[in-house]
């Protein structure tokens, strides 16, 4: 079918420089401009280099911790806001964070986290990150709202189930994967993003997250230890996408 | 479908808004006032009032930059979301147990990182890049192609990199498609393009909308692309008031491009929002 | 889901103990990727019983950003480029070097002590310095070039094969020399001019690049590039076809140096760092292994005579380089530089 050919053209285009950069990961010279040989010294140069290491647990953590928080709130906002008679002003609100430009925001918020005197480190990048976070979350569910049949509350409703009855057994898995796809969308955003976290960043090692190491680094060009890490990421993520599928697999538990 | 509680909305409502309110209205109302003041001599800022900065804002050649930004972003969005519909379409289609998979698999690439995703790019399309003497090995050209440090660098870079957001977001419309209203629509003899041109494309506009969106404004206000792909010879806004604020230290007029672009950006998007709710009918009562 | 959950809980354990660790005393210092030794933070914490922080900046506007945001706290030592230090300065932002706590001060060139813009070290102390030039690949290139010129009006074999540096403040260097004014330049009229020498040049222009330019002379993809003397240096490291030259119309004088902010909490140490520095084997060991000129007497004597044969832009005499015009803070100035800077990346 053409849609099936067009969808693995898709991901060819989208794998395609991450293959580049896996195969240069195992080039003994580390060049793209020649290839002298198979060779695993940059994955050792990496398991070397704690700064790396380091960044990259820390991006993790953001992302995953600023995930969590901007996902749920950005679904019951989501709820929230579907449930009433739209406002422009709402709307204007909601989708500020993402039309606001990153530096911007940066600023703003280091200067507002000085004004407050408030400590720097991971956790004020964490709390930087859920703030646009929460609009991308909120958008994606409110799409997948849009054609969630409000009836099913109120029967729910009307046979005696409470109010957190109805959402946790309604409402949730109707809309189960708009809150995936937002969830995903927010990690993905928070564990590549720069400047925000570059200004809100405590100083030292122990806040420095991926994106600020790179960037940092880029002074030489991108060194080949960074193509292992990427190479690493991928697999990693890969594997633990097919270990969840199998788990899932009887359940096809998605509405 | 009118809700019984108005209250158990604000309930919802307040945390994220509580957290929006606090961290983003606050700081960036104060950075915004900044745009009514003077930039200091050494960088700072000089509290005295004034419409300055707002005066330049409209000056021809941001305004220019800003229109260039536009464009660009424009094209990347229209492309992304010509590719990425069909294959959010596919992955909707497939089956319930691959679904997930699928869409993990597009965003996948994007947990390595940005910059060395970007970096990959700059490797495939330099003049002595693997796209250039892979062509001139197989031939088919004899000079290496200056497919990089250019504008169409800059979109197939910002396509690239929002691709995997237009498909989560159309995928998410689509995927709660009622198929019965699809099947009705064959019953009633409709060919399949018509199906889809009058029932499944209005109804998954919503998710259109939003992943057409999120490029268009991740692109407009992005820096680092146009730096690495185009080299430093594509200016886009993003760069500009990066600029303002980081180099020129000049926060207040930093601030009041920054104005002026979230007030046409939200212009844009009440017009897209008045459209999207003609072309898919309002669902709820008005 | 439950796996959901667990993931949740064990990222927020990892996030409240990362938030955690009281130190024994930290030092934080600021500075480029890159540009010091990778075991200078090291041996410095080890010999103090102290624990070091370092926070890589990319960029002088980033740091400077930092600054203007949080007023330089958090941070012990800063590396940066000398007009923003001099901006700080004035904006009352940088503390006073108390000289007794930094002896090795006394190793500068006598020079490095009177610069214009810090006049007997009050506020900041050098530690690097140096030119900017053409660098390029003799091999690959028709003649030696002599001139900005060369860069910005290239031969048609060359066409295509240059970078640039888009720094705003080297960005408009090339042009602003080969019109006779000066680096510093705030004059509209005239930084119109070079703005629009500088939109022509884009034409032969491969493309803007402050990072990569020497790998894009090792691979061939330009041959005539405007960089940095130390970062010439690394290219040379890789092959010897490349060659730095300073054009006859003039060059710049650049000094990357260190201050302490005034809101820094370890100014002790602060200082026992900048003087650890400036020991005469430390900082001969930076400029071996970054490939930069220091303004340390002392230093620049130990440093092996070999490695200034096949760099020899690492020989260069301080007299020679103080014939050179430093680039100073703009003041007011810098917007309407920024501005032509705009003109000159957006046309097209």
């Amino acid at each position: 079918m053409g849609l099936r050919l067009h969808l693995g053209l898709i991901y060819v285009f989208l794998y395609g420089p991450i293959l580049l950069l896996m195969v240069l990961s195992l080039n003994e010279s580390g060049l793209p401009t020649a290839w002298s040989g198979l060779s695993f010294r940059w994955y050792e140069a990496l398991a070397e280099n704690e700064a790396i290491r380091r960044a990259a647990l820390n991006s993790l953590i953001v992302a995953g911790v600023s995930t969590v928080i901007a996902t749920a709130l950005g679904t019951l906002l989501a709820i929230g806001v579907e449930r009433r008679r739209g406002s422009a002003a709402l709307d204007a609100l909601l989708f500020a964070p993402m039309i606001i430009p990153d530096i911007v925001l940066a600023i703003a918020l280091l200067s507002f986290y000085f004004m407050l005197s408030f400590s720097l480190g991971l956790h004020s990048i964490i709390l930087s990150h859920v703030v646009f976070n929460i609009a991308f979350a909120c958008a994606v569910v409110r799409a997948r709202l849009k054609h969630f049949d409000w009836a099913m509350i109120e029967a729910s409703e009307d046979l005696g189930a409470s109010a957190l009855t109805t959402f946790v057994r309604v409402t949730l898995p109707a809309i189960l994967p708009g809150v995936i796809a937002a969830a995903l969308l927010a990690f993905t955003l928070s564990i590549d993003e720069f400047i925000i976290a570059f200004f809100t960043a405590g100083a030292g090692l122990a806040s420095t997250t991926l994106p600020m190491q790179v960037y940092s680094m880029i002074r030489f060009g991108v060194t080949p230890e960074i193509n292992a890490l990427a190479t690493l990421f991928l697999l990693t993520s890969f594997t633990l996408v097919l270990f969840a599928q199998r788990l899932s697999g009887r359940r096809g538990a998605f509405a | 479908m009118r809700l019984k509680s108005p209250s158990a909305s604000s309930l919802l409502m307040a945390p994220g808004l509580g957290w929006l309110a606090l961290f983003l209205v606050v700081p960036c109302a104060i950075v915004f006032l900044l745009a009514f003041f003077q930039r200091g001599i050494y960088g700072g800022v000089d509290y005295v009032l004034t419409w300055e900065n707002f005066a330049r804002a409209l000056d021809p050649l941001y305004l220019s930059i800003l229109w260039q930004s536009a464009v660009l972003a424009g094209e990347a969005t229209a492309i992304a979301l010509l590719i990425g519909y069909p294959a959010a379409y596919a992955i909707a289609r497939a089956s319930q147990r691959w679904q997930p998979v699928l869409l993990v698999l597009v965003m996948l690439p994007f947990w390595s990182n940005y910059l060395i995703r970007t970096y990959a790019w700059i490797v495939l399309l330099n003049r002595k890049g693997v796209a250039n003497e892979a062509m001139i090995d197989w031939g088919l050209i004899t000079e290496p192609l200056s497919l990089l440090y250019n504008s169409g660098a800059v979109i197939t870079g910002l396509v690239y990199n929002y691709l995997p957001f237009v498909i989560l977001a159309v995928y998410a419309s689509l995927s709660r498609l009622d198929r019965s209203l699809l099947e009705a629509s064959e019953d009633l003899g409709a060919p399949p393009w018509r199906s889809f041109l009058r029932v499944t494309l209005p109804l998954s506009l919503p998710g259109v909308a939003a992943g057409g969106i999120f490029v268009f404004v991740l692109s407009i206000g992005n820096f680092i692309t146009p730096d690495l792909l185009g080299g430093g010879r594509i200016q886009m806004v993003g760069n500009l008031i990066y600029d303002q604020f980081l180099t020129a230290r000049d926060w207040p007029f930093g601030a009041a491009l920054s104005m002026l672009l979230i007030a046409i950006m939200l212009l844009l998007l009440f017009a897209q929002a008045l459209a999207v709710r003609r072309a898919g009918g309002e669902r709820k009562e008005a | 889901m439950n796996t959901s959950k667990t993931l949740a809980a064990i990222l927020t354990a990892g996030f409240l103990m990362s938030g955690g660790g009281a130190a024994a005393e930290t030092l934080v210092v600021a500075n480029w990727d890159g540009y010091m030794p990778p075991d200078l933070l090291e041996n410095f914490a080890k010999e103090k019983g102290i624990e070091v922080e370092f926070a890589p900046h990319a960029t002088n506007e980033e740091i400077m950003g930092k600054f203007m945001a949080n007023q330089g706290e958090g941070y012990d030592v800063v590396f940066l480029s000398s007009p923003f230090a001099q901006a700080l300065d004035k904006l009352g932002l940088v503390a006073e070097l108390d000289h007794a706590q930094v002896p090795n001060l006394a190793n500068y060139y006598a020079a490095a002590r009177e610069l214009p813009y810090d006049p007997g070290n009050r506020y900041s102390a050098p530690y690097a310095w140096g030119t900017t030039g053409i660098c390029y690949r003799e091999d690959l290139v028709e003649a030696a070039p002599e001139s900005w010129n060369d860069l910005l009006d290239p031969s048609p074999a060359h066409k295509g094969k240059v970078t640039m540096l888009q720094t705003d403040r080297w960005l408009m260097q090339p042009a602003l020399f080969v019109l006779g004014y000066s680096v510093n330049e705030t004059d509209p009229a005239k930084l119109a001019e070079a703005r629009d020498l500088l939109i022509k040049a884009k034409e032969g222009l491969l493309a803007y690049d402050d990072t990569t330019f020497y790998s894009k002379l090792v691979s061939g993809e330009a041959v005539l590039v405007q960089g940095w003397d130390g970062w010439c240096n690394y290219g040379i490291a890789e092959t010897d076809k490349i060659k730095f030259v300073l054009p006859k119309e003039g060059a710049d004088l650049w000094v990357d140096t260190m201050i302490v902010p005034k809101a820094s909490e370890n100014k002790e140490l602060a200082h026992a760092f900048i003087d650890y520095v400036l020991r005469p084997d430390v900082h001969s060991w930076v400029a071996s292994n970054i490939l930069y000129k220091v303004p340390n007497e002392a230093a620049m004597a130990q440093v092996d005579p070999g490695l200034i044969e096949t760099f020899p832009n690492l020989g260069m005499q301080p007299d020679e380089l103080l014939q050179l015009e430093l680039v100073e803070d703009l003041g007011e100035g810098q917007r309407a530089f920024t501005r032509a800077v705009q003109e000159v990346l957006s046309a097209n």
